[in-house]
This record gives C-alpha cells, sequence and structure tokens, in this order.
C-alpha cells in the first residue's frame, strides 16, 4: 500500500520535473528569439523579416474570415444570454454594460487565443516536427543557420503582431454582432448603442484585452515550437505532439487568462 | 621503394608525402557517445586527409549515423575530440562554428530539402544566408551546381515533386553550393536504380578530383563503397573493426569483416520513397 503510494508520488514527482523542464525549455527558447532579434545583425545572422511577413499572411489574415463568424456568432449568443438573463430584473437595457465590458477584456482575447492556438499553433508544431523528422533542423544547423533565428523567431514576432491585431477585430465584430441583436430583440437604435458602448469601455480595458492577446500569442508559439521539437518517431510523433501542443496552449491561454482577470479586478 | 610509392598511389591512397605531412582534415580521437546512458561508441579513432574518400560503412545499429553526427556536432560526444579543419568542434564558440560550418557541406539521407522551398531556393539557402552576393549572381552559382549534379530544368519544382534520385542530387547540390572543404554524405545512393546510383558515384568522383574536396560517405552499398573509397572504415557495434583501402578491407581475414560484407549484399536498405511517404503521411 505505501510503496504503491510512494510510486505514485515518484511518477508525479517525474512529470512535474518534466513539466518544469519543459518550462524552463519556453523561457530559453523566449530568451534566444528575443537575442536573435537584438544581436543578429551584428553576427550577420538578422532575422528575416520578409519571413515574419510571409507569417503573418498565414496566422493572420488567413485566420480573419473563421475569427470573424466565430465572433459574430458569440457577439450574438452573448447577447441573447445577457438580455435573457436581465430580464429576472427587468433590466434589460444594462445588457451593453455586460456585452461590452466582457467582450473588450475577456471574449475577444480568449475566442481569438483558442482559434489561433487550434490553427496556428498546432500547424507550428506540426511544422517544426515534420522538419525535425526528416532532418530539416538539422541540415539548417550544419548549414550554420540558426534554426531558432530562422524560424521560431519570425513565428513569434508574426503572432506577437497578429494576435493582437486579430483580437483587436474580433472584438469589434462580436460588439457589432451583439449590437445587431440587441437593436432587434430591444429597439435599441445603434447610436445609442455605440455610445453606451463609448461610455463603458475605457481605454485601459481595450489595453487589458490587448496586452493578454500579446501573451497568448508568446505562449501558443512557445508551446507549438516546444511541442515541435519533442516529436520523436515519424508521423505519428507529430500527430501526438500537435495534439498535445493544441491541448497545452488552450489550458496555458485559459490559466493565464484567470490569473490576468484576478489581478486586473484586484487593483 | 619507388615501386612501393606507386603501388600505393594505384590504390587511390594519397601518397604524397606533403599530403601525409599536411593536418588531417577531420581527425577524431577517442571518441566516446552516448544515447541516454547507454554507450554507443566506444573510443573511436579516424582521421581523413585533403582530397580522400573515405567511407564508413558497418551493419544496422553499428553506430555510423552516430559517428556522422558526432562529426556534424549535432550530438556531442561524452568524450573525446573532433577536429575539423584544425579547430576543436565542440571546444570553439559559437560564431567560429557558425564559419567553420560555412566550410562544410552535408547531404543527409532523406535529403532534408526545405518542403516550402522551390529547388532553385533550397541550393541558393546557404549563399543568402551566408553572402552578400546579389541574387542574380546567387541564382547563377546555384544553376551552375544544379547542372553539376544534372538537374538542369528542375529550378522551379518543390522537394514534394521531386523522385527519391533527384531529391538526393538536390541535397548534394545544396550540399556543395559554398564550395565546401569537407562533404558528408549519408547514403548518397541507397534504394536508387543502379544507373543513378552510378552516376553519383562519379559525381562524387569528380568533385575529390576537381576541387579537392575531401568527402566522408556513410554507405550501404558494397558496390558503390569500392568504387568510389580511397579508405573504408568498418564499424562494429561502436567499435573500429579496420580502416584501410579497398583491397585491405576485401582481403581482410577478419571473420566479422568478412560475414559483415557477406551479409551486407542481402541486407535491405531504407527505401527513400517509403520514407518520404511517412513523412508526407502526416499531411493528410
Ligand atoms: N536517438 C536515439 N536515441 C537512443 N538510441 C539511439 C538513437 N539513435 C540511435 N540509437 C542507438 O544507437 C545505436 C547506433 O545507431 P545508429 O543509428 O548510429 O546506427 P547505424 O549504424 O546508423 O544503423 P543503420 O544502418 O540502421 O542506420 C543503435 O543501437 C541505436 O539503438
Ligand atoms: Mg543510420
Amino acid at each position: 500500500m505505501l510503496a504503491r503510494v510512494g510510486d505514485q508520488m515518484e511518477r508525479m514527482g517525474r512529470a512535474t520535473a518534466a513539466g518544469m523542464a519543459e518550462f524552463g525549455l519556453g523561457a530559453v527558447l523566449l530568451a534566444q528569439c528575443i537575442y536573435w532579434v537584438a544581436v543578429g545583425h551584428r553576427r550577420a545572422q538578422p532575422v528575416r523579416l520578409d519571413a515574419a511577413f510571409a507569417r503573418c499572411m498565414e496566422v493572420g489574415i488567413l485566420a480573419i474570415p473563421i475569427v470573424t463568424l466565430m465572433a459574430l456568432t458569440i457577439g450574438i449568443m452573448l447577447a441573447i444570454q445577457g438580455i435573457y438573463s436581465l430580464r429576472v430584473f427587468g433590466a434589460e437595457e444594462q445588457v451593453v454594460l455586460g456585452v461590452g465590458m466582457s467582450v473588450v477584456r475577456e471574449f475577444g482575447p480568449l475566442i481569438t487565443g483558442i482559434l489561433v492556438a487550434g490553427r496556428t499553433g498546432s500547424s507550428l508544431a506540426a511544422r517544426i516536427g515534420t522538419m525535425r523528422i526528416s532532418q530539416e533542423i538539422d541540415a539548417l544547423s550544419v548549414m550554420g543557420i540558426n534554426p531558432v533565428r530562422f524560424i521560431v523567431a519570425p513565428a513569434l514576432i508574426a503572432m506577437m503582431i497578429m494576435v493582437p491585431t486579430l483580437t483587436f477585430w474580433s472584438s469589434i465584430v462580436m460588439l457589432a454582432g451583439s449590437g445587431w441583436y440587441i437593436s432587434v430583440d430591444l429597439g435599441m437604435s445603434w447610436a445609442a448603442y455605440i455610445e453606451r458602448l463609448t461610455e463603458i469601455i475605457k481605454f485601459g480595458d481595450v489595453l487589458h484585452g490587448l496586452g493578454k492577446s500579446l501573451l497568448f500569442g508568446v505562449l501558443i508559439t512557445l508551446v507549438g515550437v516546444i511541442n515541435g521539437t519533442l516529436v520523436s518517431g515519424g508521423a505519428e510523433g507529430v500527430g501526438k505532439m500537435t495534439t498535445r501542443s493544441v491541448v497545452i496552449s488552450i489550458c496555458a491561454i485559459i490559466v493565464t487568462d484567470m490569473v490576468f482577470a484576478f489581478i486586473a479586478t484586484r487593483s | 621503394m619507388s615501386t612501393i610509392a606507386i603501388s600505393e598511389h594505384r590504390s587511390n591512397a594519397p601518397a604524397d608525402p606533403e599530403l601525409m605531412a599536411a593536418p588531417p582534415m577531420i581527425e577524431v580521437r577517442d571518441l566516446i557517445t552516448h544515447y541516454g546512458t547507454r554507450e554507443i561508441l566506444h573510443g573511436i579513432n579516424l582521421s581523413v586527409r585533403q582530397g580522400e574518400i573515405m567511407v564508413i560503412m558497418g551493419g544496422s545499429g553499428s553506430g555510423k549515423s552516430t559517428l556522422l553526427n558526432a562529426l556534424l556536432g549535432l550530438l556531442r560526444p561524452t568524450s573525446g575530440t573532433i577536429r575539423l579543419l584544425g579547430q576543436d568542434l565542440n571546444a570553439i564558440s559559437d560564431v567560429e562554428r557558425t564559419k567553420l560550418r560555412q566550410k562544410m557541406g552535408v547531404a543527409f539521407q532523406g535529403g532534408a530539402l526545405f518542403s516550402s522551398l522551390n529547388v532553385l531556393e533550397n541550393i541558393m539557402l546557404p549563399l543568402r544566408e551566408h553572402t552578400k552576393l546579389d541574387r542574380n549572381t546567387m541564382r547563377i552559382m546555384a544553376r551552375m551546381k544544379m547542372q553539376v549534379v544534372s538537374l538542369s530544368g528542375f529550378e522551379n519544382l518543390m522537394p514534394a515533386e521531386l523522385s527519391g534520385g533527384m531529391i538526393k542530387r538536390a541535397a548534394l547540390a545544396r550540399a556543395i553550393v559554398m564550395d565546401p572543404r569537407i562533404l558528408f554524405c549519408d547514403e548518397p545512393s541507397a534504394g536508387l536504380d543502379p544507373v543513378v546510383s552510378s552516376a553519383i558515384d562519379e559525381l562524387i568522383l569528380n568533385l575529390r578530383d576537381a576541387m579537392g574536396m575531401s568527402i566522408v560517405v556513410v554507405t550501404h552499398e558494397l558496390e558503390s563503397a569500392f568504387k568510389i573509397a580511397d579508405r573504408i572504415c568498418v564499424l562494429d557495434k561502436g567499435h573500429i573493426l579496420t580502416v584501410g583501402t579497398v583491397e585491405e578491407v576485401r582481403n581482410s581475414a577478419n571473420e566479422r569483416i568478412q560475414n559483415l560484407l557477406n551479409r551486407r549484399t542481402e541486407a535491405e536498405v531504407l527505401d527513400p520513397d517509403e520514407y518520404l511517404r511517412r513523412l508526407t503521411g502526416m499531411q493528410q
């Protein structure tokens, strides 16, 4: 009995150690990216902006349709729920308050983060995993091309630009979706709706949402890259780590979001 | 005395005393490597001279890839030293290692072409990253190397559209685009039809003759090994059984070597098409 408990403790300990190691790996990776962006030029190994822009295209522009669709749907859903629950108090008009705050601070960053994690985080993990097993990463190293500089840094830059941008866009679309439902259901005019929003939403709220989404972008990139580099054993290994990357980055996003919300509402 | 020199020359080993005296291009001393806690290479000593083609042979799992990875600096040895062009691979700074790596070319077994770049861009990549040449010059240089490996006209194909033999040739072209001093080839002719395979052997011989490269080739193919090798290094279970000329290895009385040579002829080699299928499978 005791032995089994000990066994389990040991297994948990080992899993924790492995988790911590990955955490450390993420920190090292981030530091290396910053290093290459800062001194790459001096070492004749610049981080290529054209590569970063190409990634921006893939991370951001190609994600616009799905992000827009999801944001619109969720915006409408928020309005429906808000009106339904506020009707209990006869305070339907206050729905704008709830929607405005929660979209800009929570739903915009969160939904965008989750979508990007599913779309880009997974493809990043798959791409790097495939490059690893096909020895493309090795080939880069032996050519004297640092893989972090060549692959990871441009991806990170693209994510740090595009995730906040997408978040900004999706927040606007969500608010438009809510506004549409509210105007239909409550007969509130668009002008009144927008005026209410501008009263409610402070610049700080927007900053809060965008700051968070920047962090999500970094998290998704690091989780995707690390899982990609941990791939072993062919195609199946790539599939496994891709799944793992999506699960971990979504968890990381939600936990970070909770911590953010806690800290922000305290101060 | 002179007859000895002549006969040595015939067997391809550079007998030129000046070359013999020159420091070796690759020098491995007491190399020990581990994967985890398992010791894979147990004290390897090997040197490759300027303009020499060294073929590394051995059974499956004998440690050929491990040795190659150590030589490329992809696997850090537990102990021992590896000197390339006189520099200790694991003691020099990152900057120096990057410089050193521009003087070596590697053709990986599966090609390791970048799947997002077309053939020409793949071959141009080292030039783009390490030189300040303008785009047209780079393009011309890359085209010249494509001509060398008879790939002219396939510039715009993506790696996924190439056959196994074309991939190997493109990888070779990329490996030599910077005119390296040392060239490493992992299974350059495995799984190719005899004509293509012998063309690649010719190519390797030409590279050595024309540019004086030192070339390390890992191969399973006996015929090709005997054709191109100046010296053959036979690995077995992480030990070097022998290093010698083709004749010496062929006539070796060592039973293990003879077994290995005979068994090798029947052994299956990794089919590059199968390898590719595994790689592309995950995209679906
Ligand atoms: N990544 C790895 N992790 C752990 N052990 C490994 C790894 N790669 C190789 N080995 C072990 O090292 C030993 C030597 O393998 P290596 O790949 O060098 O053999 P090889 O001579 O290249 O064989 P083959 O001709 O089949 O490619 C094998 O016993 C193998 O199990
Ligand atoms: Mg091998």
